[in-house]
């Protein structure tokens, strides 16, 4: 920084002052938004523009929250969505990587099995549903699997990418110390794709939630998603509208989670 | 002087979906210990090949490249590659140990080697950044300083300064050159620039084009004996060597 030592002349002084500005007026705007939202949304309720029988109402939505909340019933459904979505998304990225390793250690293997992982990954996967829960019986370990097949697939053809397509002079390079393929895997392959690996962390914590939501629609015992279909089915839209404004902030606060742990895991690597 | 490295009637031939390809026919050279010789020839000749079957990292279809030295020929040798490849998540300490690591000889006394190398060559500061921190000229010492502290007896550069620009090339080329010299290292250099070959090396061999033969060897000496390579470009005689070196490349345009 060679300009520090200069006084600060009146041209930044202006330019800090607006950039500031800018934020701020994105900032009031971006939660403006959301509250004006809400205001309408109460307001036409109120002046009965819209009918709030089926399309609730935000004071609804807070006197339901606090209903479910007194009577011990939504920490209940959701942990069991949380659980689930944790679950799905961290069995699914870890298989996945592990299955990549695999892949990318046997070239026949990955050969073989390219084509299919093609065809799986081109499949929705929630067609598997029933299957699963046929299989496994109608619980919570068969939303988890749900969730997992969703994410494990991506996770292969993500990683094993990044894995080929590691730089083959930094390979080299370990080669010629004399390293076998498993310390090319520790020392360069591995550490050079965890990028990758928490990029495609970031993509299945959004698809676990589709894959739980969709497993508690079907299994309907308990969680979130079996609340939003009970809720439409006993026309209960209060319940239903509650139930998706908790599903939508646990899922953005486990989105931020990952989000700080990528930077922090980046920062102590020197990178950003 | 003894020889450190002798290379007896190599040949090497690849196969492909298209085809055989000859890359190496024949070729016989040897290197004496502390000599800095530059293999030379027409781009895509097979040097790079050379310098891989030298290594170990392949095995050639005929002839033999025998190490005269007390360790074990993969320990001898140390290789400096076309980019500096240094890791981006490792420390400039973890990057000049990586070899000590794979190797499994992390010992105090090698540790204290590498922080020794690091400081004579500037780069202790640095021990604890990450290698976004240094200039090209840097990351290129850093490299070679990897190379070093696994002890070789035998440097093997692979095009080291062909990723820099021409200017950095000439300081870095010096830089890395001084080092060398130094540590009193024996080096084997590939390269396509006759400058840079005529500049560092002792001895010239100049490779024909593919299948690669020995088409000529050529001893540089000058009057006043070994100055930089940066000096030596405007030594007299350099234009010389450089004139007798690219008669004998085959180039085609």
């Amino acid at each position: 920084m060679s300009m520090s030592n200069r006084p600060v002349s009146d041209e930044r002084v202006a330019w800090l002052r607006q950039v500031r500005r800018e934020k701020t007026a994105v900032n009031i705007t971006k939660i403006g938004l959301l509250v004006g939202l809400f205001v309408l949304w109460e307001v036409a309720a109120r002046a009965g523009w819209i009918d709030p029988f089926i399309t609730s109402q935000p004071t609804r939505v807070i006197a339901t929250l606090h209903n479910l909340w007194s009577r011990g019933e939504l920490m209940h459904h959701l942990l069991v969505t949380t659980g689930e979505a944790v679950a799905g998304f961290l069995s699914g990225t870890i298989l996945g990587t592990l299955i990549a390793i695999l892949l990318w250690c046997s070239s026949f293997l990955c050969k073989v099995l390219e084509p299919y992982l093609v065809v799986l990954n081109s499949l929705p996967k929630i067609a598997l549903g029933p299957i699963f829960i046929v299989w496994i019986g109608a619980g919570p370990f068969a939303i988890v699997v749900i969730t997992l097949t969703i994410s494990i697939v991506v996770t292969i053809l993500e990683v094993l990418n990044g894995f080929l397509a590691t730089d083959t002079e930094k390979i080299r390079l370990v080669q010629t110390f004399g390293a076998g393929k498993l310390t090319t895997l520790r020392k360069v392959v591995l550490p050079a794709n965890v990028p990758t690996i928490l990029a495609s962390l970031k993509i299945n914590v959004g698809m676990s939630w589709v894959g739980v939501i969709v497993g508690e629609f079907l299994i309907s015992k308990a969680g979130l998603g079996y609340l939003i279909v009970y809720g439409s089915q006993v026309f209960q839209l209060d319940l239903v509208m509650a139930s998706v404004v908790i599903l939508a902030t646990v899922a953005a606060a486990m989105y931020f989670c990952i989000q700080y742990f990528e930077q922090k895991i980046s920062r102590r690597r020197g990178i950003g | 002087m003894n020889q450190l490295l002798r290379v007896d009637h190599l040949s090497m031939r690849y196969q492909s979906a298209e085809g055989e390809i000859d890359a190496i026919d024949d070729v016989s050279f040897s290197v004496s210990d502390g000599e800095f010789v530059s293999v030379i020839g027409p781009s895509g000749c097979g040097k790079s090949t050379m310098l891989s079957l030298i290594a170990g990292l392949m095995k050639p279809s005929g002839g033999e490249i025998k190490i005269e030295t007390q360790k074990a020929p993969k320990d001898a040798l140390g290789y400096m590659l076309q980019k500096d490849c240094l890791f981006e998540w490792r420390t400039i300490r973890q990057n000049v140990t990586l070899g000590l690591e794979i190797r499994g000889i992390m010992s105090k006394e090698n540790l204290e080697y590498a922080d020794q190398l690091l400081s004579t060559y500037g780069l202790y500061d640095f021990r604890d950044s990450y290698p976004d921190r240094l200039s090209g000229g840097m990351r290129q010492r850093c490299a070679l300083i990897r190379t070093l502290v696994a002890r070789p007896e035998i440097l093997l550069l692979d095009e080291p300064f062909s990723a820099l620009d021409y200017q950095t090339r000439l300081a870095v080329s010096d830089d890395i050159y001084t080092i060398i010299r130094r540590e009193k290292k024996t080096a084997v250099m590939v390269t396509h620039d006759i400058s840079e070959a005529v500049s560092m090396s002792d001895r010239v061999i100049v490779l024909t084009k593919r299948p690669a033969t020995v088409k000529s060897e050529h001893v540089i000496t000058f009057a006043g004996g070994r100055i930089s390579p940066i000096a030596c470009r405007e030594h007299e005689e350099f234009k010389d060597y450089f004139n007798h070196i690219w008669r004998d490349i085959d180039v085609h345009v």
